[in-house]
């Protein structure tokens, strides 16, 4: 089992990076909310592998990832009504930061409203 | 063999997390995302951990899932467009820094022991047999206790997202199921599986896997099934008798807990009544999460007329 926890370990950490390049190169709410689930399953799934002693995983690490687990579609929750709630009133799921062709309109047009 | 197999289930694990995050269309990405919540499940199965592999597919992927499905509908409706990735070098590189310098840390930190023989040295005291379980319930009830009140805070902000004049109607959105299609024909058909799948799961998680919060999720689903059939009324946010089920959970942990103060401190349960106190909580524990999951995905209240 230990190359496979080495395998766990590698492949929670290549999920992290997955994760935050999601943040990086997504401006689409929702993708972004992916991206929150997806960093946290990678964390979760690596502290799970480190947690590993030889026959199963201690089970204080499985209980906090339990929690975690249920806080993260917690604050999913919210993120994604939010979200939907904001698209509702401007028509876009992006913010107005995240929009390179939005600066030159707001320079020449004075804004969306 | 069973490398291979591990193999196999991280590359399937990376491609459903790239489909999930870079790839084209918002509906297939979340059936994508729902897909790698289910190989992450796999995962914690292959570590042994099968409460966490519960958890996992019940609500990191199915919850979630139907979450996102939701969204991806309203955001359609409300004409929100999508765009492809703004792709570059730069945030590659950093993703696969972060990514290489986490993994490098995480191989090479030393062991440090855990809490694993502390735990099994103290689990004949907790009043249950699984550790898991034991850990949620009585060694760091704290955080179970703290959690269920999230919960709890993330529907108030939920709900707090309706309009005024919305306030009036039942949760969540307006659903439109043909009567005798086949969503109604599973949703009378999967209840009385689930309710019991559901109960069985938190009576057996103080031995085996399993415990409130799984038991909680199914039950959840199984009320879900039955309001997207349009087979039970939903509910408004200030019906009483739902917000006594929201509460009843936390009110109850919290209850047993003070008692605790008698017999030695709070949250403390000594271990002859350990069991007793502990089943207790996890009763009302479960019909509070079935309750507060269920209405979470189904937001806040949502005008009735058609679109």
């Amino acid at each position: 089992m230990t190359g496979s926890v080495v395998l766990f370990v590698v492949t929670a950490s290549a999920l992290i990076g997955i994760g935050l390049w999601g943040f990086l190169v997504q401006a689409h709410l929702l993708r972004r909310v992916l991206a929150f689930n997806v960093v946290g399953s990678g964390l979760f799934l690596l502290f799970g592998a480190l947690g590993w002693r030889g026959g199963g995983v201690d089970p204080v690490p499985q209980a906090l990832v339990i929690t975690g687990i249920v806080v993260a579609l917690a604050a999913t929750a919210v993120a994604l009504w939010l979200v939907g709630r904001f698209a509702e009133e401007t028509g876009r799921a992006d913010l107005p930061e995240d929009r390179r062709e939005d600066r030159q309109e707001k320079s020449s047009a004075g804004g969306r409203p | 063999m069973t490398v291979l197999f591990d193999l196999v289930l991280c590359a399937l694990m990376l491609l459903a997390a790239l489909a999930a995050i870079g790839g084209r269309g918002l509906f297939r990405a979340t059936v994508f995302f729902v897909a790698y919540g289910i190989t992450v499940a796999l995962a914690w199965v292959r570590l042994g951990a099968i409460d966490v592999a519960l958890a996992e597919a019940a609500i990191g992927a199915g919850l979630t899932g139907l979450l996102l499905l939701g969204a991806v509908a309203r955001l359609r409706r409300a004409g929100a467009p999508e765009f492809p990735v703004r792709a570059g070098l730069v945030p590659a590189l950093a993703a696969a820094g972060v990514a290489g310098a986490t993994g490098w840390v995480a191989l090479r930190v030393p062991g440090a022991g855990g809490l694993w023989t502390e735990a099994g040295e103290a689990l004949p005291l907790s009043g249950v047999e699984n550790p898991v379980t034991a850990v949620l319930l009585n060694f760091r009830a704290w955080d179970t206790l703290l959690e269920s009140i999230v919960l709890l805070a993330a529907l108030l902000a939920v709900w707090a997202l309706a309009r005024e004049e919305e306030w009036e109607a039942p949760v969540g959105p307006p659903l439109h199921a043909r009567p005798g299609g086949v969503l109604e024909g599973m949703a009378r058909l999967l209840p009385p599986v689930g309710i019991v799948v559901g109960v069985f799961l938190v009576w057996a998680g103080a031995s085996q896997p399993g415990g409130a919060f799984q038991g909680g999720t199914v039950l959840a689903a199984v009320g879900l099934i039955a309001a997207l059939a349009g087979l039970v009324a939903l509910p408004r946010p200030d019906s009483g008798s739902w917000r006594t089920a929201l509460a009843a959970g936390p009110a109850v942990f919290l209850l047993v807990g003070a008692s605790g103060l008698a017999l030695g401190g709070l949250l403390l349960f000594p271990p002859d009544w350990a069991k007793a106190m502990i089943l207790t909580v996890e009763v009302f524990l479960t019909l509070s999460i079935a309750a507060t999951l269920a209405l979470l995905v189904l937001g806040p209240p949502q005008p009735r007329r058609m679109p």
